[in-house]
């Protein structure tokens, strides 16, 4: 559905993104994972058709994005960074001017757009202001334009970005529907969201692709653990830290003091869930649990941990021979 | 080239006009000051049955042309830069000179209109007096096709910014040479290659004949030529912003 070879954009002397190549198979959704200014949204305005590559091709529902670009921008429904709305509309005026635009008959037009307002829950702001309505709602009305005519690829940048973390679940369920229906490519700076919604991740770095798998085997590669922050008043550190790591599926603790409480660090292994245990041994002892929560890694680790994984392999296949 | 494409560019722009006041304080204000260049002329001490009255002159309908256009025309693309719909559009199944062409035919179709306001001074002129008919005819069709050249104008304007004021001052810069290249023509040699030049591109002397009865094929292939070379550096600027 979208396939990429080799893409390259350089903005003057500065390379934006470096022989991008990836492929999204039918009804896949595929997240694009990477810091701001990785490359992110310069590849998606290439694969949209918005700016033209410095080399490599793309071609999107089996038309290519530069000789066949009308065909090639019919296939996409595509939702920019910053949502583009005409504040002075309506909802409904807007769906349909976007509906015209892409050549939908006006019936369609019509029945479309009430489909559009079921899904995104829309209804009761169908004839308010577009300038009137909340950032959610704004992202939501990004999202019915992208869906109107039934494209076959769906591009979405940073869909979850700037939006309260209720409607963030709403609309990762929303996508999380398309997906068999859709070939849905979606950009993202947050390792849980891609995790939850994708297929498969491909994680950009400086420009590049530095790594490309499902899901789940690229947290089990990258994480390996499941990491439980808490913090404990009462009881000397040593003695908590001698306490957590003698729990079952504890593999390191790590005391941290720099916040003025005592807190820590715990890994585990990510099959279990430990938590429980840990706050019922705290307890015990007659120390305070005063807060505990599970973090993941931060995309700044995920990144270390890639960029030296890959760099031990490098100097593995590197060293020379034993003569 | 897609009609319907064309058509819906043109339809919402249209409904854009007219849903913010900037078209309806455009349109008062030109028919007013038109008015006011009317009624002097034909107060005058020496009247004639014409419309050249409202037409030339500080507050007449050519001068008001070039001021005014570049406000109705700024927002056209500049709005769409700073909104983030451009990428919308650009990313949408139209072409990009369907694009220019709409939003060009909305901005012209609003000053029509606005023209068709002032059509009560013919009116007037044949109820009271015994105007030459063909005068006013020619003098319309000149005011059509400079609107037309100062509405592409504009619209080159809005293409190169996403600030609606550098827009309008920009439109209205290109405008005022275009003006006044024939006074600027009065000052070199008359007679040579570049005076000839410079008096050919003044929207002033192709005005003229047309303003007194005389339709001169010349005239009309010089304002379509450049309606047309505008619309197309227009299409060409918005197909470079691509490339940022």
């Amino acid at each position: 559905m979208i396939e990429a070879k080799g893409l390259t954009k350089f903005f003057g002397d500065y390379p934006a993104i470096e022989d991008v190549s990836f492929r999204a198979e039918p009804g896949e959704v595929v997240g694009f994972l990477g810091p701001n200014g990785a490359g992110k949204t310069t590849t998606m305005r290439i694969l949209t058709g918005y700016t033209p590559p410095t080399s490599g091709t793309a071609s999107i529902a089996g038309h290519d994005i530069q000789t066949q670009s009308l065909e090639a921008r019919r296939a996409i429904g595509y939702l920019p960074e910053t949502v583009p709305l005409y504040l002075d509309m309506t909802v409904r005026q807007y769906l349909s001017y976007m509906g015209a635009l892409r050549g939908l008959s006006k019936q369609r037009i019509r029945s479309r757009i009430d489909d559009m307002f079921g899904l995104c829950r829309l209804e009761e702001y169908t004839d308010s202001l577009i300038g009137k309505l909340s950032k959610g709602y704004r992202q939501r009305v990004g999202i019915a334009q992208a869906l109107l005519h039934e494209p076959p690829v769906l591009i979405l940048d940073e869909p979850t970005i700037g939006i309260d973390p209720r409607q963030v679940v709403e609309t990762r369920q929303i996508i999380r529907g398309l997906g068999g229906e859709h070939t849905v490519f979606l950009s993202s700076h947050i390792l849980g969201e891609v995790s939850q919604v994708c297929d498969r991740v491909m994680i950009i770095h400086e420009g590049r692709i530095a790594a490309m798998d499902k899901a789940e085997n690229l947290s089990e590669s990258l994480g390996g653990t499941t990491r439980i922050i808490l913090e404990v008043r009462g009881g000397t550190q040593n003695e908590i830290t001698r306490i957590l790591a003698g729990v079952p599926g504890v593999q390191s603790v790590e005391a941290d003091e720099s916040s003025g409480e005592l807190s820590f660090i715990v890994e585990c292994e990510p099959t279990q869930d430990l938590r429980a245990e840990l706050a019922r041994r705290i307890i015990e002892r007659g120390w305070g649990l005063v807060d505990m929560h599970t973090a993941g890694l931060s995309l700044e680790e995920v990144f270390l941990r890639l960029t030296a994984s890959q760099e031990e392999e490098d100097s593995a296949s590197a060293e020379p021979e034993p003569a | 080239m897609n009609v319907r494409h064309i058509q819906t560019i043109w339809m919402k722009e249209i409904r854009t006009y007219f849903s913010s006041p900037i078209a309806y304080v455009i349109a008062a204000v030109f028919v007013g000051l038109t008015g006011f260049s009317f009624a002097l002329s034909v107060e005058s001490r020496f009247p004639e049955a014409t419309v050249r009255g409202f037409l030339f002159g500080p507050t007449g309908a050519f001068f008001l042309v070039i001021l005014m256009t570049p406000a109705l025309t700024m927002r056209l693309f500049a709005e769409e830069a700073k909104l983030g719909t451009m990428e919308l559009l650009l990313t949408a199944p139209i072409r990009d000179s369907e694009i220019v062409l709409g939003k060009f035919l909305a901005a012209f179709t609003m000053m029509l209109a606005m023209f068709s306001l002032t059509l009560y001074f013919p009116l007037l002129l044949i109820w009271f007096g015994d105007p030459e008919i063909l005068p006013i005819l020619t003098a319309y069709a000149g005011l059509v096709l400079m609107g037309s050249v100062a509405v592409a104008i504009g619209l080159l304007g809005s293409s190169l910014t996403s600030n609606q004021i550098v827009a309008a001052v920009v439109s209205l810069a290109v405008l005022l040479l275009l003006w006044l290249a024939s006074f600027v023509a009065t000052l070199g040699d008359p007679g040579s290659l570049w005076v000839d030049f410079i008096r050919f591109l003044s929207l002033n002397d192709h005005l003229r004949d047309l303003t007194f009865g005389i339709l001169d094929s010349r005239d009309i292939v010089y304002f379509l030529s450049l309606t047309a070379f505008f619309l197309f550096i227009t299409s060409r600027i918005v197909e470079m912003r691509r490339w940022r």
